[in-house]
């Protein structure tokens, strides 16, 4: 079989981008978590919500940890396998990408020093601002990357010349059509996935009947939060849907699996889609209901997929299961957090077994929602790299041969596999570790400002 | 567009400049603890190496990332030809990379699981040197091109050349880890690291006269440049042997400070040379930094931001450089 460096180029993007993005999202929702509890902490001064701070900021860490690293190899895939794209656009992807990388570190150097290691040698005050700083740098880094990629799917502001575009509207190109909806989008989805991990591993220590009283305040909160932040997620998922079927009619069809225009188009719950045939098999669907959420109109016309031809189609058997993933794991997660409204009368869901077991599992939902939702948006625009402009095809480096794809591909593999391993292994004995002895208890002038010095735990 | 007012490519291409040689000069020396690692005679002397980096490296490796994101933002043709035609070299730098910055994190938390980030800490280290020194060397050698584009094969990167060059920095930042070392260790690990020095020097001075007679015959730009009637720059390499000199002498006088400045010295000479024998070529033998500029109104819109974040940058290294002064003891820094 010939090796296909375009294909494995697209594996292995997809590959470090979705291993990468479980970090980032992770970080975002915690790291406004931990503002909150040093928050709490500086107005109550109640010690319990320090030892809470310092617990999850060593879970922060080492997740912030691992997500350096693998943003490292980030920032060079550009350049190793879509030359072209990245020549192309370097007048505009490159500020905005460079601009993600100071905000990075300027965030680094002035802030998570002092949020990793300065309790107790600054002022609370400080400290808490610190925490506060670290949580809207995490915002600001988020925002040029959804900027870059929104671009990508709504290109704005830009005129090209000789095949280089270059920006004549920096405003346009930045805050281009889809950019609010993806940045609201993804900012809800790290604050969910914060949610739902607390609310996990609050749940085990509460299983566990580790430190509950502090558990226990910890869980309220947070299905609070989750109980106004699920819904709101349906909301602005569906309007950021809408901005798509204006966008990029396409997509929206392959996510609904309708291959022809029409009219009163069913919403599928089941189907099997046959891109060489271009139908669906086993369909089962509600009637009408795809035209009514789309068009708010239940007669509405829904564009097809064969408005465009084969080679310009995605995948649409990926695009219509991801979909169904990360909307499944939505319903999910609004159930979950209505369950936990029903249970607050005699504060039984911190006694319901069967609750807590729940809520555990339920720490995986948002990494997989995230996940799904990124396959969809990213295959949904295929075969476009700049939508509607430039193909995946055009933008791949012209060099790479199949071979040295795959190399890099099972390089990057194994490395990652290593790490992770490592990083996850580790993680898990942090939060093992538990909230009953955080203390910092060395003077870490001479240790490695690094971000997991902060968690206290043993390797081995 | 209106013809700038203003070309902003100098000013870029000396904030590059100036971000490599940054970041040479300071992940240099904790590569170089990383080349050195399992040549120490002891564990406790491990210790000691690792502490005596461990606040700073992370924030050396800064410069690299920097001038990754700056390259494309600056000057994009660098970035789009550089990384297709180093690809598999770049998969060994950052591979290296990761694996070494893993170790620094966990090294710390280990007990029976040590050498195993030992190791992971000494070959990554080494493989991220070797594969900066052929990017030297494959800079030297120039790209084949085609309209903008690289047009070579996968190992085109990798010769006789480029391997010199490779094994030139392994040798060049295990000098300047060595040197660093003495200034920041004492007792017998100060002792063993003095004796490196001198066997490290002759190594580094062989090496890079081999790449010094050689590169005139690898490129006949360079030959050109040098040998077309004498010129100020010869006194770039006359500094660098001076500084070679400096080395030897202040190990002699058991000098603690002064080999890691001269070695400082040496490289700052020896990249001075290698700039002048390219200028103002940036993708030789096709390209120069005018041709691989970006648009004017991009790169000034990211020079307002980094104009405020560099000295930002440039203080709080410097503050943690100065907290952090003194000697480095092995039990500090990890339990």
């Amino acid at each position: 079989m010939e090796l296909d460096p375009l294909l494995l180029s697209r594996i292995q993007f997809a590959f470090v981008v979705s291993f990468h993005a479980i970090f980032p999202v992770f970080t975002i929702g915690l790291a406004s978590y931990v503002a909150v509890i040093y928050g709490l902490a500086f107005k109550t001064n109640d010690p319990k919500w320090e030892r809470l701070g310092a617990f999850w900021t060593q879970v922060f860490a080492v997740v912030f940890g691992m997500g350096v690293v693998s943003g490292i190899v980030m920032s060079f895939q550009f350049g190793t396998n879509w030359s072209n794209f990245s020549l192309a656009t370097a007048n505009f992807l490159g500020p905005v990408l460079s601009y993600e990388v100071i905000t990075a570190f300027f965030l680094e150097a002035a802030f998570l020093g002092v949020l990793l290691f300065g309790r107790g040698k600054v002022p609370n005050g400080v400290h808490f601002f610190a925490a506060l700083m670290v949580s809207i740098g995490t915002f600001i880094s988020s925002f040029w990357i959804l900027s870059a990629n929104s671009w990508m799917q709504t290109p704005a502001g830009v005129e090209v010349h000789d095949g280089i575009y270059h920006v004549v509207d920096w405003a346009a190109a930045i805050f281009n059509d889809s950019f609010w909806y993806r940045f609201a989008h993804m900012a809800l989805a790290s604050f969910l996935t914060g949610g739902f991990v607390v609310a996990g591993v609050s749940a085990w220590f509460l299983i566990q009947k580790r430190d509950t009283e502090l558990h226990r305040k910890a869980l309220s909160m947070t299905l609070w939060l989750l109980l106004f932040l699920t819904p709101l997620q349906v909301f602005i998922g569906d309007l950021h849907g809408l901005n798509t079927l204006k966008h990029q009619p396409t997509k929206v069809a392959a996510m609904e699996g309708n291959w022809e225009t029409q009219t009163g188009a069913p919403l599928l719950l089941f189907a099997i889609p046959d891109q060489e045939q271009q139908k669906n098999h086993f369909e089962v669907g509600i009637p009408k209901l795809a035209s009514y959420v789309l068009t708010h109109d239940w007669n509405g016309e829904l564009p097809g997929v064969k408005e465009k031809p084969p080679e310009l189609q995605p995948n649409v058997p990926i695009v219509f299961w991801s979909f169904r993933i990360m909307v499944a794991m939505g319903l999910l997660m609004v159930l979950v957090s209505v369950v936990g409204l029903f249970l607050r009368r005699k504060r039984a869901y911190m006694n319901s077994r069967w609750y807590l077991q729940t809520l555990r599992l339920m720490t995986l939902s948002p990494f997989i929602a995230v996940l799904a939702g990124w396959f969809v948006t990213e295959v949904g625009r295929a075969p476009y790299l700049i939508y509607g402009q430039m193909t995946h095809a055009e933008g791949v480096t012209p060099s790479l041969t199949g071979g040295m794809s795959l190399f890099t591909l099972i390089g990057y593999f194994l490395v990652y596999a290593c790490v992770f391993a490592a990083g996850a292994y580790y993680l898990t004995r942090v939060i093992r570790g538990g909230t009953e002895s955080t203390e910092q208890h060395e003077d870490d002038k001479h240790r490695a400002k690094r971000p997991l010095s902060a968690a206290e735990a043993s390797f081995d | 567009m209106s013809e700038p007012t203003f070309d902003l490519t100098y000013i870029w291409a000396a904030i590059i400049a100036f971000g490599v040689i940054m970041y040479v000069l300071m992940d240099g020396f904790d590569l170089g603890q990383g080349i050195l690692f399992m040549f120490a005679p002891s564990e406790h002397d491990r210790d000691i190496m690792m502490n005596s980096v461990a606040p700073v490296w992370d924030g050396n490796e800064t410069w690299l990332v920097l001038g990754g994101a700056g390259l494309l933002a600056a000057f994009p043709l660098v970035y789009t030809i550089f990384l297709p035609a180093l690809y598999i070299g770049v998969f060994l730098l950052l591979a290296g990379l990761i694996f070494r910055g893993v170790a620094f994190e966990f090294r710390f938390k280990a007990h029976s699981s040590k050498y195993l980030w030992n190791w992971s800490f000494a070959i990554g280290s080494t493989v991220a040197s070797f594969a900066q020194g052929a990017v030297v060397g494959a800079y030297i050698q120039g790209f084949e091109t085609e309209n903008m584009r690289y047009v070579g094969g996968a190992l085109d990167w990798l010769t006789p050349f480029t391997i010199l060059t490779g094994l030139g920095l392994v040798a060049g930042y295990a000098l300047l880890g060595s040197t660093w070392l003495i200034m920041k260790s004492e007792g017998a690990t100060q002792q063993w690291a003095y004796r490196l020095v001198k066997p490290l020097l002759a190594i580094v001075l062989i090496i890079f006269g081999i790449i010094s007679v050689w590169t005139p015959f690898v490129d006949e730009f360079v030959a050109e440049r040098w040998f077309s009637g004498f010129s100020a720059i010869w006194l770039l390499p006359i500094l660098g042997l001076a500084c070679a000199y400096w080395i030897f002498s202040s190990v002699n006088k058991k000098r603690e400070g002064s080999p890691f400045v001269a070695t400082m010295g040496l490289f700052i000479f020896t990249y001075l040379g290698l700039l002048a024998s390219k200028w103002p070529y940036v993708v030789p033998p096709n390209y120069t930094l005018a041709d691989a500029a970006s648009a004017h109104e991009s790169q000034l819109f990211l020079l307002l931001g980094l104009l405020f974040v560099i000295p930002i940058v440039l203080v709080y290294t410097a503050w943690t450089y100065w907290v952090f002064r003194g000697k480095v003891k092995a039990d500090q820094g990890y339990h």
